[in-house]
């Protein structure tokens, strides 16, 4: 292993003087034993999935038990009256965040970054930033690698699971991966994108996995919208010079234990929460009395 | 590290909604499709915990059925599964199990054609991983992730280094290796996951032991 937390990721590549997607392509190569050329033609088939999702739900997708679809519609609409008060591109990473988590719920194909759950914000913040930083393909691969890179350390020093820590470490380490990739493709420094990941960590803290008849909708879906726009802002705001006063790997590990003490009700299992409300129970009825 | 490739974070590929209730579903389904070898005549799938509770909702059903379709997570064919099974002419029974279970994504898959019949039972344990943990009433640990062998023998010394010595004639390493039986003296399970591919005429080899009953080749 190259790098076991960020601090170690972004000296790493600071002393190389290379992109932190590069330190995770040479991880990988030494993990693997696969060579360079494969290995980024595996993440570049998982970019052209990512791709045809958004496309697909910008499309207009409706999911099995009715509950989500169509927003990703909606919010293009929006933009094109050129009435939103939030600006274009925010607007235009969470409709394409909205729209991958659609096409999951719809049953359509997704590439899970890191979880199916979660998969929106990455590839939205991509696909909306793609439109005025003009990338190359490669480039596109990168930034899938940076994210990478940040969800690994997640992964092994804390969890990307909502069932083990809820939804901060499925939507939130998504969004903290999206924000350094967003730095890191804008030009940003690898510390800049470190800074990224903790701002938007931090914000993402104690967000509970709280699923509406436990499915992967309600919330859900809107979970990675506002995922994405946070992790927007957070890029913006690291790329302005701002720094988290607390480090990034502290972040990962406040979030570790924060999942440790949330309660089991509130961890994937249906039973609290936006699950626990009225008409969370309401709709399960519904969705359940009507299908089992 | 529980997570040692950036592909196991960005990715799988995968049919939505849930890498643990459809991804690790159609995974169980294959594992139990490549065990039996061929397309079963009938599969009495067996849910419980979480898995009995949402299946609908998340595809479950349909993901599990894909993956005894021989379709890999991220087949577009998973939604349509239980008509295609119809049409290959294999029948599908499911059955909502109450019994608690030690993992609350569990499930219990019965194969059944004129030869032969088999039972599985697999568990989704996150972000799309799974392990078989019962093969005919035998406890195991099998991750389905890389090319495995497994021998039913007579419980008699000196069967697990005679197929063990014929893997390492093939210079095929062992990364897991499990043993495990009904009744002393009496029928044993050899679970042994290797490294290397493993070539059908090892396992004609293995077949030829004595006190080997049945192999079974699981390919990656």
């Amino acid at each position: 292993m190259l790098f076991r937390n960020v601090a170690e990721l972004v000296e790493l590549a600071e002393s190389k003087q290379v992109k932190i997607a590069e330190i995770m392509i040479q991880q990988e190569i030494e993990v693997t034993g696969l060579s360079r050329e494969e290995i980024i033609a595996k993440m570049d088939r998982n970019l052209t999935v990512m791709e045809q999702a958004v496309e697909r739900g910008l499309n207009g997708v409706t999911s099995v038990s009715g509950l989500t679809g169509g927003d990703a519609v909606l919010l293009q609409k929006y933009i094109q009256s050129g009435k939103a008060l939030s600006g274009n591109i925010l607007l235009d990473a969470v409709s394409k965040a909205v729209a991958t988590n659609e096409v999951n719920a719809a049953m359509g194909t997704i590439c899970a970054t890191p979880t199916a759950g979660s998969a929106g914000v990455v590839p939205g913040t991509l696909f909306a930033v793609k439109e005025v930083l003009n990338p190359t393909r490669m480039e596109m691969i990168e930034f899938l690698f940076t994210s990478a890179a940040f969800g690994f350390v997640v992964a092994n020093n804390a969890s990307i699971s909502g069932a083990a820590g809820g939804c901060q470490a499925e939507v939130g380490s998504a969004s903290g991966m999206a924000a350094a990739s967003i730095v890191e493709l804008a030009g940003g420094t690898p510390r800049q994108a470190a800074e990224a990941m903790a701002i938007t960590l931090k914000n993402m803290l104690g967000l509970v996995c709280d699923p509406v008849a436990g499915l992967v909708e309600v919330p859900c879906v809107k979970r990675n919208a506002m995922g994405a726009s946070n992790a927007m802002t957070a890029a913006d705001m690291a790329l302005a010079g701002i720094t988290s006063r607390i480090p990034c790997d502290e972040v990962i590990h406040a979030m570790f234990l924060i999942g440790q003490s949330m309660p089991s009700a509130l961890r994937e299992t249906a039973e609290g929460g936006l699950a626990a409300t009225p008409t969370g129970r309401r709709l399960e009825a519904e969705i359940f009395g009507k299908k089992n | 590290m529980k997570y040692r490739s950036a592909f196991d974070i960005i990715g799988p590929v995968m049919i939505g909604p849930s890498s643990s209730h459809t991804a690790g579903a159609a995974r169980i389904g294959r594992v139990a499709r490549t065990l039996f070898n061929r397309l079963p005549k009938k599969a009495v799938i067996s849910l419980y915990g979480s898995f009995a509770k949402t299946y609908k909702g998340h595809g479950t059903d349909v993901a599990i059925v894909g993956g005894l379709l021989d379709f890999d997570t991220f087949d577009e064919r998973i939604p349509t599964s239980l008509q295609l099974a119809e049409e290959a002419g294999m029948e599908v029974v499911f059955q909502v199990e109450d019994t608690v279970t030690e993992h609350p994504n569990t499930v219990r898959i019965n194969l059944y054609d004129d030869q032969s019949d088999l039972e599985v039972v697999g568990i989704s344990i996150g972000g799309g991983t799974i392990e078989i943990t019962e093969l005919n009433s035998f406890e195991l640990k099998l991750s389905g992730e890389h090319p495995a062998i497994l021998v039913v023998h007579n419980d008699q010394f000196g069967v697990i280094s005679a197929v063990t010595q014929i893997l390492a004639n093939h210079e095929i390493n062992i990364g897991h290796m499990e043993v495990s039986r009904k009744e002393k003296g009496k029928m044993a399970l050899m679970v042994i996951e290797v490294d290397q591919k493993i070539d059908q005429e090892i396992m004609k080899e293995i077949e030829k032991l004595p006190n080997v009953t049945q192999t079974i080749r699981m390919v990656d």
